[in-house]
């Protein structure tokens, strides 16, 4: 571990909160702030003394705190507390003396993997690794047992341990972790550890508070953009605001005699950055340089352009399955009635509301990256190219995350400009901020799609056969593209999967054919919060919304006649619409819609209730919404993700398109790309139905019903169907 | 050499005068607490108060705040967070990634001040901050619950901290 090196601040970025009074009263009155001494006071090196490692999880301190070792990040989504209330749960310790730190990917690498995955994306953070760290608690517990044991001279089964004390009751004697750490940490690990039965958690499960909390109420949190190393510049950037385009021509004597300017740099082929004493230097002399760009073969590619593709993909012959049963062609042309329609969902910018940013030292022997990441591992790796060192000679340290949503997971961009700075100027780091604007016309964007939607139907309204061509773009194609096997990206189907424990369709067609015409246009795609669940589930819940209102039918009992064998899916639905008080009276001028999805492992449902004026003005009074994860470990937070995924799915619903022009993208700040603020944010009810017997993630898949039920819900109260996004493009009045 | 008067104290440093605000106390005051989200005054993380009222720094030039006026960031709001504001934030578990809620605080913190019991209208009026986190209906209920004297339990989130209290 970090232990012993206190001049890097690898460590315990994710500040325990328990220290949040000494760094706040610095903060405020110690004035310019040197170093890192306020945010990263308080670890083990600073103390002195190396406190017992039990094992790769727990960290035990004489005086019993206890240090729980979290892999993933943490960008607010909670997993940090949830991965410590695994920990602790199996620890059997004092909740109340948890603290935490985060391994670097060094340190992992260095370990043979020792934590495993430090992905942090797919709502993956707990579902992936609640078996292992749960493990690593309950080996740690039996440990500390066993060292007690053997300073009794006591057979361990004659222990118990409970809130970090260990009591042989037979012999009326206890003793505490704390006591007992050092001996525990020699002893040889245990090769069969059992876990608690669910019903017996203590600390998971429990609405607790946020470990990470407090700090963020004080301005004490360090985030990427807050580190301040000794010595350190500020560097800005600007890529080619054209995709694929190049640096043709600048003239660094332009801007060199501004203040504070150190060095401007071109970066790679595309990006030219100023490195100044302060960012405001670097990015003012940036935006003062006059930069020639060859725009490439992208020059004038247009937003037009691509729906034109992607339209012709809907029709294509070169498209791959995703799912199918029965003879969908057959059954269309057989059908009683055929239903058609078409949808689209456009680029979407993750917007984080820190943007991206990392710090780089390098020298010939080493090379050191402070960042937010979501992948400490991908980030060592993309570290590791750039500074051409390998891996073992380079290090990551993550710092908080001022949001992720995906942008920081897969492609490390940011980190690979950083390093590439810092080596024109070794041994001095170097902080890169990018503006708001590099930040929104250089994202990684939710990938756009079209899809026709072919239903046929008998002549009692049953739907008989569906079809569902999705035409557009691959994130894999752009971010792994060896991942994509026969030309297929299996991700273009969440939600639309074949029954399984993943992204599985929830519904029973007699005939189904799902499949994808590959049409990638030239903007780079990421995995965004949600991902292509977002998009599939609005074409699919709006598409049956559609079947249901042209039969006649309730939306609700329709999904219910299709979802006999899908009982999970059905539970959750039923769950929002009970909560919902689905068919019964509305307050006059207020209607319902209603989807449902299933994806990231969880099942998810959702009941909206809007108003649209006469004069167009949509409001939303009413979210019910209902999740099962398999296991809820702690339900607060559960309704925090549940009730920000509403923010995060409306808002793209609302107001959320990046276009294209002239190969740039066109919106560059907030102002041309609005989000959601709290004047038009629903009061949000939270069912949690966890159904036990398996992990689910909570930080996703509620983004996708937001959108469809609101949509449905407006075709209820307006008889306008929206079948492209965002909502903005379209007038809601009465004709 | 200019002055500010920031969280008490009188600061010396030097920029140029179209500097924001935002940017002079980052990095030349090290106060980082106060955020840069869109440098274009339209999501509200580098708020601050200037005597008292709410500003969004990254567009204000620091040669148009005197010496004489007093500026009080997230570090300054209180000595150790026990401002109402940020203790019913702590209570509620309102951040999530926590980057726009110095700015969400101060901004609710002015809101209090000029209408300790606010209606949803002026709350909807006054935070137009913005937060992609999603965190705008525990900011609602924690805002609710300063305006209540502080009974965190009327929010009815039964959040249970490591104090053993509830909230």
């Amino acid at each position: 571990m970090s232990r012993g090196d206190i001049d890097t601040p690898a460590k315990a970025v994710a500040n325990p909160s328990r220290r949040r009074f000494l760094g706040t009263s610095a903060a405020a009155f110690g004035g310019l702030m040197v170093g890192f001494h306020i945010p990263f006071a308080g670890t083990a090196a600073a103390q002195g003394g190396t406190p017992p490692e039990i094992n790769a999880w727990v960290v035990v301190k004489p005086d019993d705190t206890v240090v729980i070792r979290i892999a993933r990040s943490e960008m607010g989504q909670g997993s940090l507390t949830g991965l410590a209330q695994l920990v602790a749960e199996e620890l059997d310790c004092n909740w109340a003396k948890v603290t935490t730190e985060y391994p670097t990917p060094g340190q992992n690498l260095a370990r043979n993997r020792a934590w495993g995955n430090f992905s942090t994306g797919g709502s993956r953070g707990i579902r992936e690794s609640h078996d292992y760290v749960r493990k690593g608690g309950a080996a740690a517990r039996m440990m500390l047992v066993q060292a007690a044991a053997n300073e009794w001279q006591v057979p361990a089964a004659e222990c118990r341990a409970a809130n970090s004390v260990i009591t042989h009751g037979p012999s009326n004697r206890s003793t505490t972790y704390g006591k007992v750490a050092e001996a525990a940490a020699k002893l040889t690990p245990p090769t069969d550890v059992a876990l608690k039965d669910p019903k017996d958690w203590k600390i998971a499960g429990k609405r607790l508070a946020r470990l990470d909390t407090v700090d963020k109420t004080t301005g004490a949190q360090i985030y990427g953009m807050d580190l301040k190393l000794p010595g350190m510049l500020n560097a800005a950037i600007k890529d080619c605001p054209v995709f694929g385009g190049k640096v043709r021509h600048f003239d660094a004597a332009q801007i060199q005699n501004r203040p504070g300017v150190k060095k401007v740099v071109q970066v790679g082929d595309s990006a030219v950055a100023v490195v100044a004493d302060t960012w405001w230097h670097a990015k003012t002399a940036l935006d003062a340089l006059t930069i020639e760009w060859d725009e490439g073969p992208n020059a004038k590619a247009s937003s037009a352009e691509v729906a034109q593709m992607l339209k012709a993909g809907l029709e294509a012959n070169d498209a791959v399955v995703g799912n199918q049963n029965g003879d969908v062609r057959a059954a269309l042309a057989s059908a009683a009635r055929r239903i058609d329609a078409v949808y689209s969902y456009p680029h979407q910018n993750h917007a984080t509301m820190e943007t991206m940013n990392a710090t780089a030292k390098w020298t010939p022997e080493r090379c050191e990256v402070w960042t937010p990441t979501q992948n400490g591992e991908a980030a060592l790796a993309a570290a590791s190219e750039a500074a051409e060192l390998p891996a073992s000679k380079c290090e990551v340290y993550k710092l908080h995350l001022g949001g992720g949503f995906g942008r920081r997971g897969a492609v490390h961009d940011w980190v690979r400009q950083a390093v590439a700075i810092a080596k024109e100027m070794p041994g001095t780091p170097i902080k890169l901020i990018w503006s708001r604007e590099e930040d929104m016309t250089h994202g990684r964007y939710h990938p756009i799609t079209q899809c026709k939607l072919s239903a046929g139907l008998d002549k009692n309204g049953n739907v008989t056969a569906l079809h569902m061509r999705i035409s557009g773009q691959s994130i894999l194609a752009g971010v792994f593209p060896q991942n994509i096997k026969d030309g297929k990206d299996p991700v273009v189907f969440q939600g639309l999967n074949p029954p399984g424990p993943e992204a599985s369709i929830g519904y029973g067609f007699p005939n189904l054919l799902v499949d994808h015409a590959m049409r990638n246009p030239p903007v780079p795609p990421g995995f965004w919060r949600g991902v292509n669940l977002n998009q599939n589930t609005i074409y699919l819940e709006c598409f049956l919304d559609e079947i249901a209102h042209a039969t006649k039918q309730d939306p609700l009992a329709l999904r219910r006649k299709l979802m006999a064998n899908h009982p999970k899916h059905l539970a959750v639905l039923n769950a929002a619409a009970e909560r919902a008080g689905w068919g019964k009276p509305l307050k006059k001028g207020v209607y319902r819609g209603i989807a449902q999805t299933m994806g990231f492992g969880s099942y998810v449902a959702a009941v909206a209730e809007v108003s649209v004026s006469d004069d167009g003005v949509l409001k939303i009074h009413r979210i019910v919404a209902a999740t099962d994860p398999g296991y809820a470990l702690n339900p607060q937070q559960i309704e925090a993700q549940v009730e920000g995924s509403f923010v995060y799915g409306l808002s793209a619903a609302l107001y959320g398109e990046c276009t294209l022009k002239d190969g740039r993208i066109e919106q560059d700040n907030f102002s041309t790309y609005p989000v959601m603020k709290m004047d038009e944010m629903p009061a949000v009810e939270t069912v949690i139905v966890p159904s036990g017997g398996f992990w689910g993630g909570v930080g996703e898949p509620t983004i996708a019903v937001a959108a469809p039920a609101v949509l449905n819900a407006v075709f209820a109260a307006t008889g306008k169907r929206i079948r492209d996004l965002p909502l903005k493009n379209h007038s809601l009045k009465r004709a | 050499m200019a002055r500010l008067n920031v969280n008490g104290a009188v600061r010396e440093f030097e920029a140029e005068e179209d500097t924001p605000l935002l940017w002079v106390l980052r990095e030349q005051l090290g106060l980082t607490g106060t955020k840069y989200g869109c440098g274009i005054a339209q999501c509200g993380a580098c708020t601050v108060h200037i005597d008292g009222e709410p500003a969004r720094s990254c567009v204000r030039p620091v040669s148009t705040v005197t010496a004489e006026q007093k500026i009080v960031t997230i570090e300054g709001l209180s000595k150790d967070g026990s401002h109402p504001v940020q203790k019913a934030w702590a209570a509620l578990d309102v951040p999530q990634c926590g980057f726009c809620q110095s700015g969400m605080i101060m901004a609710v913190a002015a809101l209090l001040k000029e209408k300790p019991n606010p209606t949803d209208a002026d709350i909807n009026q006054s935070i137009t901050n913005i937060c992609r986190c999603g965190t705008y209906n525990r900011v609602r209920a924690a805002i609710k619950v300063v305006a209540q004297g502080g009974n965190t339990r009327s929010a009815g989130l039964a959040i249970q901290h490591a104090d053993g209290s509830t909230t």
